[in-house]
């Protein structure tokens, strides 16, 4: 079990929990703002962009190298940025803060 | 009183433009049609890794029952649309009941065609790919069978997809394509050739020009014969050579339709209250200054954000640069920009042996246009391809052709 929170473009802020399956999927489902997730999570669309908060960053493990190429399909790429359908819900995840791309 | 937005198909188009109205700020009905009963789902996929998963539809579902609800949105699955009629603003269901309408959209999508091939209605075990319901049918089929061996009718993306996925299953693969090369409608003949090789590695027979001109079925087995007088035998048929738009109800209300329903850059049919997306609308591409059809997500989600800021009095414009994946074994390409009307290829390997390596991509060009890039396990060469296409930007092709060339933007500009 994790909670994770969203900060959308409108600063909203949406903390979900979540016990398997994407973050992508999981904010899919509640409507965040922002996450779309066109291509069903395989890594094609970019459309899944969040910024991951920088004390947050240990957590998520590395971003694989065709994660880190189709990041650049978005001008406001950074350090802290994932394709967050690459991120698997785990415990390891709980508290993490996702600001979510413009 | 409320108006209502009905949208006959709830799949990638219609329930997408079901949640961009809301995101619009549409606070009226929404109502979605769909015959399919599931709760719409992901159809990508269906001949990649929800064929050879065992899970449940609801593992690929595009959004949960509770978030329709949550936005209000309607969803009467199970249930058909028989008829348009505009001039009552309704549309009849099969039981004859009728649903108003102020704003309608047709997000219809397309079905399979099953080719008129003599025999093919007594054949056993027969099945295209396009609902949940046909992959339950075909996952059970392949349970019970003693010799699993499949024969696919049609070398195309889906066919392609379902013969690796079957090959995962354990099943005999042998893949008939009409045309001398597979792939040809779509890509140059570097990839046809490359994907040819591949599925070759992976034990799955592909073979060309094979036309299929009748199955009969004997001693439980289904046999399939060719114009070459070959003979082919499966427990299993799965048929992938194409679709039909859904496109009668529309022509029978006299909207005018094309290769697919007919509609403006805001997606709007003849009729000013009738709208057209996803894989059975025909538009026109200002990039590429054409009218074209698509079948793909990104051309269903991109005209249902159109649709909806159109239904919501908002200015805009389809104006998109297509882009497609199939994913096959642990293959993955990447498709950006339409290739049709090229005169010349470059292909450019990026490490690896043989002509392909391990990642390589294809650049169409048009004189020095560049038009569209087929990339395969090189997101790197689809990024770029993407940002060129977009901004037309011109590319030196030799340096492009060259592997030592580092591929990086500032290093294929002059
Ligand atoms: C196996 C497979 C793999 C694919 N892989 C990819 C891929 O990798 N990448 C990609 O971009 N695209 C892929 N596609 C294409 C993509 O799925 C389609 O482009 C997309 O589904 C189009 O969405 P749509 O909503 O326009 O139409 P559809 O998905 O065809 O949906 C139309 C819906 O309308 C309903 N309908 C039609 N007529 C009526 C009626 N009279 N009454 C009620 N309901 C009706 C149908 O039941 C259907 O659910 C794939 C397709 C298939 C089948
Ligand atoms: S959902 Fe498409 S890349 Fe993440």
């Amino acid at each position: 079990m994790a909670k994770i929170t969203f900060i959308t473009s409108d600063d909203e802020k949406i903390t979900l929990e979540g016990t398997s399956g994407s973050v992508m999927a999981l904010a899919v489902e509640n409507n965040v703002k922002g996450i779309d997730g066109d291509c069903g999570g395989v890594c094609s669309c970019a459309t899944c962009h969040v910024h991951v908060a920088a004390e947050d960053i240990q957590k998520t493990g590395e971003a694989s190298e065709i994660e880190l190429d189709m990041l650049e399909l978005d001008d406001n790429t950074n350090e802290y940025s994932r394709l967050c359908c690459q991120l698997e819900i785990t415990d390891a995840l709980d508290g993490i803060v996702l600001q979510v791309a413009k | 009183m409320k108006k209502n937005c009905v949208v006959i198909g709830a799949s990638h188009a219609g329930v997408s433009l079901a949640f961009y109205l809301r995101k619009e700020g549409w606070e009226d009905n929404i109502i979605l049609f769909d015959s399919d009963p599931e709760l719409p789902y992901h159809r990508p996929p269906l001949s990649k890794a929800y064929l050879t998963s065992s899970d449940d539809i609801q593992k690929i579902r595009l959004r949960s029952a509770e978030s329709y609800k949550a936005e209000n949105i309607e969803l009467r699955l199970g249930v058909t649309v028989k008829k348009i009629d505009r001039a009552n603003k309704s549309i009849v269901l099969t039981d004859n009941s009728r649903q108003n309408y102020d704003k309608l959209v047709i997000a219809s999508g397309a079905r399979p065609i099953i080719p008129p091939i003599s025999g093919i209605e007594t054949a056993k075990n027969i099945f295209p790919i396009r609902t949940a319901a046909n992959i339950t049918d075909i996952r059970n089929a392949l349970s019970f069978s003693k010799t699993k061996k499949v024969v696919i009718i049609g070398g195309g993306y889906i066919g392609l997809e379902t013969a690796a996925s079957l090959k995962k299953l354990g099943a005999s693969v042998t893949v008939l394509e009409r045309e001398k090369r597979i792939l040809a409608r779509v890509t140059a003949p570097e990839m046809s050739n490359y994907f040819q090789e591949l599925h070759s590695k992976n034990n799955v027979e592909v073979l060309t020009a094979k036309n299929v001109i009748s199955i009969s079925y004997k001693n439980n087995q289904n046999i399939i014969s060719c114009e070459d007088n070959t003979q082919y035998n499966a427990d299993i048929i799965i048929v992938g050579v194409g679709i039909y738009v859904n496109k009668e109800l529309a022509e029978d209300a006299s909207i005018i339709c094309n290769n697919g329903i007919s509609v403006d850059e805001t997606t709007k049919t003849n009729d000013s209250n009738i709208y057209a997306i996803g894989d059975c609308s025909f538009h026109y591409n200002p990039h590429y200054n054409r009218h074209i059809r698509l079948e793909s997500v990104q051309n269903a989600i991109d005209q249902a954000k159109v649709a909806a800021a159109s239904i919501c009095d908002k200015e805009t414009e389809y104006n998109t640069v297509p882009w497609f994946w199939s994913d096959q074994y642990d293959v993955k390409l990447q498709m950006v920009g339409l290739s049709q009307g090229y005169n010349q290829i470059v292909l450019r390997k990026e490490s690896g042996e043989g002509t392909y390596g391990d990642s390589f991509s294809v650049w169409y060009f048009n004189d020095d246009t560049l038009l569209a890039v087929d990339a395969v396990n090189n997101a790197k060469a689809y990024v770029i391809g993407t940002k060129f296409i977009k901004t037309n930007q011109k590319v030196n092709r030799e340096k492009l052709a060259d592997s030592e060339t580092i591929l990086k933007p500032v290093n294929l500009i002059d």
